[in-house]
């Protein structure tokens, strides 16, 4: 009941949100915040740290922007295409990645997704260094407009919720149960029969998709579709949103993304600019220090421990 | 259930594994019959834990072939020995610590469920299977802590339900690494007894380097040594063999635990 209650609160915070906060902005916010609640489902759920992550979210990016700018089709037809593109990625990717463990899975992760930027550096369909500019947003269904940006916010938070859901969904379902297991224990849970790489094979390819459903919605927002969105700093950057945050928890990553993504959006502006790496950097290594279960598993330990 | 001298349930034949030039286990003929407890002993480094390894495809053979069965299982993958019935323990406890003990059982049923691939329905339709997740709790004394998290349990505890949750796949063959390593008096005996009651209908192969309990519940006893088979038999006919009483116990030793 009470949780129910918290879930009303914050939906209806979202709602009013762009009234008071710009809508660029927060929509940003929900779509890196729905690449993190994807790379965490791996990495949280399933105990796979990816460290190529980066490149499910430019592939959507490109995938959808290209249609966009050359097919005429409508913005969610664009959207699904390139989510569906990240998937498929994600499914042959990840069959190799997950015959490896621990640091050699994150280097196969990492290698692959090298791979693929320096395809996407070179292929025409990418534009290079330049990156896809100018993307129409287009008219959703082919009737909302989605030029305004407050109405664009409302898309993309309507998306953002559906992914999280689909998240919530996946960890707490039968097949949730055998990941976790898998993440406690894995050579128990192949002595009680299950083909645990079909199950960290699976766990990748609805990361992957979700991951590119955040990239390809970036993309109409931003009306852009770049290199940085494919580069091994965004993958880096999106492990460091889900550590913030608390890995492991379901709203941590949204914690993350936000905690993250406001300090870029604030410093970048003023005239620390030039230090925000440092201060990025500075942020990881004192929450990997000492408080390893990020904002929101700190602040669960806290209830517990207090109420 | 009839019992003949031909009725193995799992067999080895020749089985051999090295590791760059050491030879872990050396041209093994294991014969397990239905029924039995049969524990495999020897010294440490005599390879007991890679016999269990190899059988449950662990690990790869380097040469021979394991029946189950009168089924020729050398080439199947570990998760599909395990669908075949044999059932594995390992010599840590193999719990799922942070999962609830509940949950830690019913992650064995579910399997049989055909549903845990499901991502898109909702972890409830799990429910249903708790009362058989408490009826096998409670088999292994553990009901009342149904609900705690596992990390919180003793380590018996936690011994008694990796145990539940094996039973909780009705193995025909349940292979146990050294069940009683690491624990105190009154936690062997109790699961010393839990092992003699689940042994009803199915057969068990053990590593223990317990020889009371050994002797308690042993119906027959295989002492490797090296790799190799030393010698085979009841428990009476193999404490009393010159060879191992040298080779593995030493003397003394054997007539202590004896008495123990």
């Amino acid at each position: 009941m009470r949780s129910r209650l918290a879930i009303l609160v914050l939906l209806g915070l979202a709602l009013a949100a762009p009234l008071v906060i710009y809508p660029v902005f927060l929509a940003k916010v929900l779509c890196f915040a729905l690449f993190a609640c994807a790379f965490n489902l791996l990495l949280g759920f399933a105990g796979l740290l990816s460290f190529g992550h980066a490149v499910f979210l430019g592939t959507g990016g490109y995938i959808t922007g290209w249609l966009m700018i050359n097919s005429g089709l409508t913005p969610e037809i664009a959207i699904i295409a390139g989510t569906v593109a990240g998937g498929l990625l994600g499914a042959v990717f990840g069959k190799l990645a997950v015959k490896r463990e621990g640091i050699y899975f994150a280097m196969v992760t990492l290698a692959l997704a090298q791979l693929v930027f320096f395809l996407y550096l070179q292929a025409p369909f990418t534009g290079g260094e330049d990156g896809l500019q100018g993307v129409p947003r287009g008219k959703a269904f082919g009737l909302i407009d989605l030029a305004d940006n407050q109405t664009m916010y409302y898309f993309v938070l309507a998306i953002f919720l559906a992914g999280f859901w689909l998240i919530h969904r996946t960890v707490h379902s039968p097949f949730g149960q055998i990941m976790k297991a898998i993440r406690e224990n894995e050579s128990r849970a192949t002595s009680l029969g299950y083909d645990v790489n079909q199950y960290k094979w699976i766990a990748f390819i609805i990361s992957a998709a979700l991951s590119a459903l955040a990239g390809s919605t970036k993309t109409l927002v931003f009306e852009l579709a770049s290199l940085t969105d494919v580069h091994w700093h965004m993958s880096g950057e999106v492990i460091l949103m889900t550590l913030v945050g608390g890995v492991g928890t379901i709203i941590g990553p949204l914690v993350g993304a936000g905690v993250v993504v406001s300090m870029q959006n604030y410093l970048s502006g003023g005239e620390l600019g030039n230090y925000l790496h440092i201060i990025m950097g500075a942020v990881f290594v004192v929450c990997v220090l000492s408080f390893r279960s990020g904002i929101v598993g700190q602040f669960n330990k806290f209830r517990r421990n207090n109420f | 259930m009839s019992k003949t001298e031909a009725d193995f349930i799992l067999s080895t034949q020749h089985l051999s594994k090295g590791f760059k030039g050491f030879t872990a286990v050396d041209d093994v003929n294991l014969n397990v019959s239905r029924g039995d407890i049969h524990a495999l002993i020897g010294p440490n480094g005599a390879g007991k834990t890679t016999v269990f390894n190899l059988l449950t495809k662990f690990l790869p053979p380097s040469s021979g072939k394991i029946l189950f069965n009168n089924q020729d299982i050398t080439s199947l993958d570990p998760a599909a020995i395990a669908r075949l019935g044999v059932i594995r323990s390992f010599q840590i406890s193999a719990v799922f610590p942070n999962l609830s003990v509940l949950e830690n059982v019913r992650v064995a049923l579910q399997r049989k469920e055909k549903n845990s691939l499901h991502f898109w329905t909702s972890e409830r339709v799990l429910n249903k299977l708790n009362d058989k997740a408490i009826e096998l709790l409670a088999s292994v004394g553990l009901e009342s802590f149904a609900y705690s998290k596992t990390t919180d349990l003793s380590y018996g505890r936690k011994r008694a339900l990796e145990i539940a949750t094996t039973l909780a796949l009705e193995p025909e063959l349940m292979l146990l690494d050294e069940p009683t390593q690491g624990m105190g008096h009154e936690d062997i005996d109790l699961v010393a007894d839990l092992i003699k009651k689940v042994s009803q209908n199915r057969t068990i192969l053990m590593v223990e380097h317990n020889l009371h309990v050994v002797s308690k519940l042993a119906d027959k006893i295989t002492v490797l040594q090296r790799g190799a088979i030393l010698t085979e038999g009841d428990y009476a006919t193999v404490s009393a063999n010159p060879q191992v009483r040298e080779a593995y116990m030493g003397t003394e030793t054997v007539d202590q635990e004896v008495s123990a």
